[in-house]
Parts: C-alpha cells; structure tokens; sequence
C-alpha cells in the first residue's frame, strides 16, 4: 500500500516539475550554444576514416574559435562503431537525449541509410558530408538530409568512363566491394563507358573486410583488359593494391581506382605499389591552387600528416554550415528557415579553391579532376591532378528527370548498354 | 492451465502463491508508471531493456534449464527481426500478420539448428549453436536481394497506434509480461522439470528412459519462439534491421545479460538486460572504451559472480525453498 | 581449379596452420577453447611489425611477436583462467572478455588504419613456378607451415614433454597421477599455443595487413579448423587447415554469395554428426 501511494504521489511531483519548467528552458534556449552532433565510425573497420572526420571538424571551429553564426557551438561526438544498428542508436541519443539542433558525419553508406531514415521521422537537419549513396539526393530524397560537401557516388566515375574512353581503352574489368557504394561508383564509370563503345568483360564483387584478393587477381591475371578499375574503401584498399603489386599485375595492367582507394589515409601507409594509380575526384591535395596548398599546409602543421577526403569534407561541410548560419543570424531552431538557407548558400573559400553550389537536389556541383599518385620531393605519395572537366552534375550529361527513371545502380543494374 | 498438484495448503493464483502474484503485479504496475518519470530517451532504453531481456530469458531457458548455452540465439532472434522488417516493407503485409511470420521464422530456424545441436552439449553445443549463427548472419549478409546486403532494410513497421514512444513501451509491457508468464510456467512445468533432469544428469535421465533429444528439440525449438517474439518486437522498435541484428555480438550479449541476471533465474534476463543498457549508456557518455568496459564487466563476472546478480542476491542467507 | 588458385588455397591454409596449431594445443590439452586467440593474433602481429619497423629484421619481428604474445598468454593463463579452472563454459566466456578488452586495447595503442608487416628484401617480388608467377613471400609463408608442421611432429612424438601433451590430451589426471607436475606442462603448452599465434599475425600482417577485425576474422577460421579436424590432433589441424583454406579459396571463386556457408556449412553438419571433428579423441 505505501508503496504505491509513494509512487502516485513522486509521480505526480516530478511531472508538475517538468511541465513547470519547459516554457522557461525554450527561452533560455536562444540565446545557448549550437549542439551539433557528430557521428563518426571511431571503433570498427572504418576506423581510421572516422578519426579523420572528428580531426576535420575540430580543425575547422579551432579556425573559427569555436563560434558558428555569432553563437558559441557544442560538439557532441558519438561513435557509430561502423555498423548501422549502433549509428541509429547513437542518433536517436544525440537527437532524444542529447537535443542536438542538426546531425553531422557518418562513413559507410548503410550507417547514413539508417540515421537518414531515422531523421525523415523528426524532422532534424542532417548532413552528410561523406555518406555518397546517389539516391538520398535523387530517387529517395529527404528535404532534410543535405549533402553539404559531399558527393553522390556515380558523379565521379562518369567522368573517368569518359576520360578512359579518350585514353583509348577498349576493354574493362572491375573489382568492387559489394555494398551500394560499389555498385553506384562501377555503375556510373560501366554506363559511360559502355555508352561509348566500350566493353566491360567482366566484373567482381567481394565482401567488406576481404583480407585475401588473390582468388579475384588470379582471375584478373588471365583477363586481357586495358586497365581495371577498383572499387575500395579503408583496409581492402590498402591491402588490394598491396597484393595487386605483389602478383605483378601492376606492371601488366593500368590501375584505375574510386578516389577512397587512393585517398591519403589508405596511400600514407603504402609505398611504391600506389604510384600512378589514376582516380577521380574533386579534391586534389596535391593540386597547385593557393587555397589548397594552404590548407594541406596548415592541417599537415596541425596534425602531421596530409589531410584525407575524410578530413577534408568534414571541413568543407562546416564551412557550408556556417556561411548559412552566419546569413541567418544563427537562428538554427528554425528549421525550415535553416535548411532552405543552407540549400541556397553558395561556399566560398573552401579549400577547392573555387565556389561550389547545391543542384536542385541538394548535391554539390563539382569540378572533377582526373588525378594521378605521385611522390612529392620528401618521399610521399599524393594525388596530383591531370586533367579537369568542370561543372559535373550528379546526373553527369543527362537530364534528370530520365535519369532517375532508370533503376539505381545494383549489383544487377550497372548502366551497361549492350553492344 | 496446467498446474503441478501442489500439496501445499495457501492458495493459487494462475499457478503462482498469493505473494509472488503480489509482487508480480507490482513489478507491472511500476513498470507501467515508468513512461511519467523517464524522459522519451530513456522510454526508448527501457523498451529495449524488456525486449533484450525477453531474448535473454529465452537463452535461460535452455543455459539455465538444460544445461545448454547457445550462441546462436542472436540469429534466431534478428532472423524474425529480417522477416517482419521485409514483411511489411517489401511485401506491404500488415503489423500482425508480419509479426506471426516473423516468430514463425525464427521457430523454424530454431528447429532446424536444433536437429543440429541436439546430440552436442557443454563447449561443442556453444560452437555449434556460434557457427550456425555465423551461417545465418553470413546468408543476410551476402543475399542482397532479399536482405539489402550490408544496407540492410529500412521500413516503417510500427504500427500507427503505437508511434510514441510510451505507447509502445506499454504494448512491449504487456507483451513482455505475457511472455515472461509463460516461459516461467513452460519452465516449472513437467517438461520443464525434465529438463532440469536433463541439465543435472544427462545420463540417469536417458536410463530412465527419457527421450532425451526430442526433450532437448522441444525445448530448444521453444525457447526460439521466444527470442523471436523478441525479434519481432525489435524490429517495430528500430524500423530497420541489418546484419549486425543477427552478428555474433547479438548473441553474446544475449548470453551477458542472461549471466549478469542469473542463468537460470529467469526473470534475472530482465535485471541482467537493464544492468547492460544502463551500463553502456553511463559508459559511453564519458568515454568510447564501452568494449573495454563490456570485456571487464565479463571477465569480473566470471570469476567472482557466475551466478549473476539474482543468483548473488538468492546466496544470501535467507533460506528460501524454491 | 587453377593452378594460381590451387596456390592461393594453399599458402592460405599454411597460415591458419601457424595460428591454428596454437589454438589445438591449448584446446587439446588445457581444454580451454581460448576465443583471444585472435587477439594475441592481431597483438602479435603489431608488436612484430613495431620491432620488424625499428630493427629492420623481420626475424627479430618474429621473435618479438612470438615472445611478446606469450608473455600475455601467461598472464591470461595465470592471471585470469587461474580462477576458473574446470569449469569449461566459464573459461570460454572468460576469454571471451579479454578477447573484448585486448581488441579495443589495440585500437587505442595503434589506432584504426591499417599496418602491413615489410617484407624481407630477399622474399619480395615473384617466382615462376609451376607456370604461374607467384609472389615469393606467400611460398615463404607455405614453406614454413610444412616446416612448423614437421617441427611439432618431432616435438610432440620425440620429445618428453610431447610425449606428456599427447597423454595429457588423452587423460590429464592419470598423467598427473603418476607424478608429473602437469600444471608446468600445461603453462609450457599455454605459452607455445599463444606464441604461435603472435607468430601468425606476424607473418599474416606481411600479405593480409593488420587492421581492428583481423583478430575475430582469425579466429573464426581457427574454429573452423579446430573443429573440423578434431580436438588435440595435429594431424587434424593440417587436414582441417588445408580443407578450409582450399574451400574459402574455391567458394570465394565459384561460390561467392556463400562464401562463409562453404566453411560453417561442414563445419556444423561435421559438429552434428561427429563433434570430435575428422581426428579428434574423445574426452
């Protein structure tokens, strides 16, 4: 008996206590910090990827003095453990417990997938600066899931099917992870360059965490290919060129890669075996543009070494949240306000070195460089540009509203038009 | 409802004492008020405290009553999560009906790892229940058409009556409390008691005449029922699922709760469950060593309290007749 | 199967050999299934790219692994499994833990990316051999598994102390009966199992890298071929090693939709049927 009139009567009290104090606590709110919760994979395959996007955000408000928009801003990080159950966890944290105003990072696609599904239900801004998969911003977009920075995974490789296209290749093969990321990135490159001419034999799919590609480069060994395409991310990049090397197929057969392939936090670990490897990207750090020079300076002086993809769009996508909070006066509790501000904002001063704006679909439009590994005068490898083709959508030279009437890329639709 | 004919004088109630129906009830009472003084966030933990600690219990029924862990029973439980999630996703069935197929699947996977396992127990029971769990994960992981692949499949399973969170959290309640009912009667029942025979003396049973592999297939193939009720309710919970819901680390964890309570005490699941979730959420706000954390929590637990937290609190010297 | 591919299986199957053979030792004799055998895999690997870096010798590398990782394999046996002897589910979940703790302990001493261990300057490019240019190190690494193979062969049948690991497998309290102290006999297995293991990482981490899962990805394979070829027998974890080292080869080229199925597939049908495994003893 006494226990339960303890219960009611505690009950009622800590009720009555919340409800007081809601209205006085909005008020207060105001004027208070920016909570941005990032999620970023810190345990986990994609680990090394991951600290590279907290290094990337933090450099930038160390730049800024921590203030975003003329108010004082609160980072709240939580690690994804590169798995999508523990992403969704941590952003209902972030969002339920942690009353974050917006929700920043993720690696793998399928970690995004779920937040972004997650997000469509409370309305939170979430940006993805990193998360590629084409169709949160064409088939399957959500108003609030803006991809500030980021890239859609065939913009890239529609640009090299051409440029392979001009290299004189005939004939391809490609060797690919088998998620959505791989599929998107080798469809985009199959459908140009099938478009044009040209065949691609043969492609193979393996598994996240492959530790052993020699069944793959057996097989590729006996293919007459002009060049082979790779599709890797994190430690099946740095071990597929590695072996690449090893069974001699380096000094057969060009090697083109998906710019996570060749990206620093897989090529600083890696000697000669990475040298010429050709990949597309709108990030060069090895590019002669001042602004990029100077920041590859700055975060090489900051954190010893030259900064990733990972570090580099974390960044860049800070930047672009900041140029729109700064319009708004840092009033980030309006939402709608805030996205159509950010989707309108214009980035200047990024370390592209040239201005970048959202398509209608919320994508960024690129200059996309063709880049090749080279050792620089101290003996590292990084990625130098050779050639450029400007303004790339995400739809490369098709119209839109066709293009997204073909099905997605998938392990079964790879864009390839029969000969 | 089958009771054992008890000589005992004091009443029964549904087969319990009045005590144990009193504290039953206010178990359940206070659980209920539970949504006025937690906030939305923690609702959602408490959910995921009662559906873990169904999935726990169901592992209890075989590690604590016949003597058999399993590390397998992650599968079976995310398995029901899959089915229900394409159910209603991909298939466009309704909350109910996906539900059923959703415990069916499970049920079934379960009997078929327990024609496997049946003649196995003590370390070969515990690699072989790990490697089938490792071959259903490792099919979810590679059949992208039907499961997504590494993707995995989003939908919007929960049914609209129960969108908040309380109001799922009251349906889980009750859900959790029927199915914890009846896993204790399945378990003091005379099968349960068989069981037990089973666990203490595999050998006296079997010269008794038991059959001891079809008991260990029923129970075994019940206790999957369970975890995929389990898996069903997850699977409204998140509205997504993916390879890691079926992984390895399901299980194991399924197993740490299971432990941390008390293996066979049952309704320890429960406490065993709300030790770990709290845990890792006290943890992780301070630090991102929660693996660190989990590893010692297991390694204490095995050399000082292997019996759980309800088995240490039993050892205390009440003399209670069980 | 081609040649290449006939290869790849092969020098696959000498590593697991390598990390295997630790793993049966222990679960043969200490009936302990050690689940941080992975971890002391993964430890092994890195403390022995650490010394092959500084000291340029991969030699050393292997020394320094192999040393390294027993030292913690003492501490686990002496430190932790001390307390819960006899009692096998307990071990395993004890192991378990640590398998927990030693992983994200990794993480925090090297970090997320990924290191492979340099290869010795005389073992780099390829050979041809058979018509296939293979690379020389992979050779290397088949080569040491028949050595290491024939090596605990004699060990075990030639030796006293292998004479004691055979009938200690067979039945641990006769052996301790007839006066030996077996609990030396069972440190002595305890350290080479775990130095084994930190062998294998070291030679792993040269063609298959060191990254945070290598030690669960190890350990599942150990399993399977521990438990394929049967408790306690090396001829059941060469057997066991080339069964599933050749299968994952083939079922990565023939059957990739069910590449862990062509593993775990036979591995529990064999559980069912025959728990001991191709050549196990019983208990």
């Amino acid at each position: 008996m006494d226990r339960r009139r303890f219960l009611k009567t505690t009950t009622a009290a800590l009720t009555a206590a919340g409800v007081g104090a809601a209205p006085w606590r909005r008020a207060l709110a105001q004027a208070g910090p920016i909570k941005i919760g990032l999620l970023a994979p810190l345990t986990g395959v994609v680990a090394s990827g991951g600290k590279e996007m907290v290094e990337g955000v933090q450099f930038y408000l160390d730049q800024v003095k921590n203030e975003m928009g003329g108010r004082k801003v609160e980072l709240v990080i939580e690690d994804d453990a590169s798995n999508p159950d523990t992403a969704l966890q941590k952003a209902r944290r972030l969002v339920e417990q942690g009353n974050c105003h917006m929700l920043i990072g993720n690696l793998l696609a399928n970690t995004g997938l779920a937040v972004a599904n997650y997000v469509k239900g409370t309305a939170t801004p979430y940006f993805i600066p990193i998360i590629a998969a084409d169709d949160l911003t064409q088939r399957q977009r959500i108003k609030n899931v803006i991809r500030v920075a980021g890239y859609s995974a065939s913009a890239f490789t529609h640009p090299l099917g051409d440029w392979a296209l001009k290299q004189g290749y005939k004939k391809i093969a490609t060797v690919s992870q088998d998620y959505t990321f791989g599929h998107e990135q080798c469809g985009g490159l199959a459908q140009v360059f099938t478009e044009g001419g040209g065949e691609v034999v043969q492609q193979f799919w393996h598994p996240l965490n492959t530790a052993d590609f020699s069944p793959y480069l057996g097989q590729l060994a006996d293919l007459k290919v002009d060049a082979i395409f790779t599709m890797e991310t994190g430690a099946d990049a740095t071990r597929f060129i590695q072996q690449y090397s090893a069974f001699g197929l380096k000094a057969k057969t060009p090697l083109l890669a998906a710019m996570n392939g060749t990206d620093q936090s897989v090529i600083r670990t890696l000697g000669e075996e990475c040298e010429g490897i050709i990949s597309p990207a709108h990030f060069a750090e090895g590019s002669d543009n001042p602004v990029t020079q100077k920041f590859v300076r700055d975060y090489e002086a900051k954190y010893g070494k030259i900064p990733s993809l990972y570090g580099f769009s974390m960044y860049s996508g800070m930047m672009w949240i900041d140029a729109a909070l700064k319009k708004m006066g840092g009033k980030v509790e309006d939402r709608e306000a805030f996205i159509d501000t950010v989707l309108k904002t214009e980035l200047d001063g990024s370390p592209l070195g040239k201005s970048v704006k959202l398509d209608a679909y919320g994508n960024p439009i690129y200059d996309v460089y063709i880049r090749k590994v080279v050792k620089r005068a101290d003996g590292k490898f990084w990625n130098v540009p050779t050639t450029s083709y400007p303004s790339v959508s995400q739809f490369w030279k098709y119209d839109p509203e066709s293009y997204m009437k073909q099905p997605p890329y998938s392990r079964t639709f790879q864009g390839i038009k029969k000969a | 409802m089958m009771t054992a004919r008890a000589k005992s004088t004091s009443a029964r109630f549904a087969g319990m004492t009045g005590g144990a129906a009193l504290i039953a009830a206010i178990v359940v009472a206070a659980a209920a008020a539970l949504p006025s003084v937690l906030s939305n966030y923690q609702v959602g933990l408490a959910t995921e405290v009662l559906i873990f600690g169904i999935l726990a219990m169901s592992i209890d029924i075989l590690g604590g009553f016949a003597g058999r862990t399993s590390l397998g029973h992650g599968a079976i439980f995310g398995v029901s999560t899959y089915v229900v999630v394409y159910a209603t996703a991909q298939a466009g069935l309704p909350p109910a009906a996906a539900f059923a197929l959703g415990v069916l699947a499970a049920t079934l996977i379960a009997a078929i790892f327990a024609l496997l396992a049946v003649r196995t127990s003590g370390v070969y029971f515990l690699l072989l229940t790990l490697a089938l769990g490792m071959i259903v994960w490792g099919i979810c992981l590679r059949w992208t058409q039907v499961t997504g692949g590494e993707n995995g499949i989003r939908g919007d399973v929960r049914p609209a009556l129960l969108v908040t969170h309380s109001a799922f959290y009251w349906a889980v309640l009750a859900g959790a409390a029927m199915v914890a009912y009846a896993m204790w009667r399945f378990v003091r029942s005379p099968f349960g008691l068989t069981l037990r025979g089973i666990r203490d003396s595999e050998s006296r049973m079997r010269s008794l005449g038991y059959n001891v592999p079809l008991h260990l297939f029923i129970g075994f193939t019940v206790s999957g029922f369970f975890a995929g009720v389990a898996g069903a309710l997850y699977a409204m919970f998140n509205n997504f699922v993916s390879p890691s819901t079926v992984a390895l680390a399901q299980s194991v964890e399924g197993v740490l709760m299971m432990i941390a309570g008390g293996v066979g005490t049952l309704f320890g699941a429960f406490v065993g469950a709300a030790a770990i979730i709290a845990l890792e959420n006290v943890v992780s706000a301070y630090t991102e060593r929660w693996q660190t954390v989990l590893g010692i929590t297991f390694i204490l637990i095995m050399i000082f309290a292997p019996e759980g937290i309800i088995g240490k609190l039993r050892a205390i010297p009440t003399r209670k007749v069980r | 199967m081609s040649t290449f591919q006939l290869l790849n299986g092969l020098t696959f199957a000498a590593l697991l050999f390598v990390v295997a053979s630790g793993f049966t030792l222990i679960f043969g004799l200490l009936r302990i299934v050690n689940l941080a055998h992975g971890a002391l895999y993964l430890f092994g690997g890195y403390i022995g790219y650490f010394v092959a870096t500084r000291t340029g010798s991969f030699v050393l590398g292997g020394v320094g692994a192999m040393a390294a990782v027993a030292a913690v394999g003492f501490v686990l046996d002496q430190g932790l499994l001390r307390f819960v002897r006899g009692n096998e589910l307990r071990q395993v979940l004890l192991t378990l833990g640590v398998a927990f703790v030693l992983n994200d302990l990794a993480l925090v001493i090297w970090g997320g990316d990924s290191f492979t261990v340099p290869i010795p300057q005389m073992l780099r490019g390829g050979l041809r051999v058979f018509g296939v240019f293979y690379p020389t190190y992979r050779l290397f690494v088949l080569v040491t598994g028949i050595v290491l193979f024939a090596a605990l062969w004699l060990l075990l049948n030639n030796t006293r102390l292998g004479a004691l690991i055979r009938a200690g497998v067979d039945d641990a309290e006769m052996v301790e009966a007839s006066g030996v102290n077996i609990r030396r006999v069972f440190l002595v297995t305890f350290l080479l199992g775990s130095a084994l293991a930190g062998l294998g990482g070291l030679m792993g981490g040269a063609f298959l890298s060191l990254y945070p899962s290598a030690d669960a990805e190890i350990l599942v394979f150990s399993l399977a071929v521990v438990i394929i070829g049967g408790r306690g027998s090396l001829v059941g974890v060469g057997v066991g090693s080339l069964l599933v080292g050749l299968l994952n080869t083939l079922g990565q080229v023939m059957f990739p939709e069910l590449a862990y199925f062509v593993i775990f597939g036979p591995m529990a049908v064999l559980l069912a049927f025959r728990p001991l495994g191709l050549f196990g003893r019983a208990t």
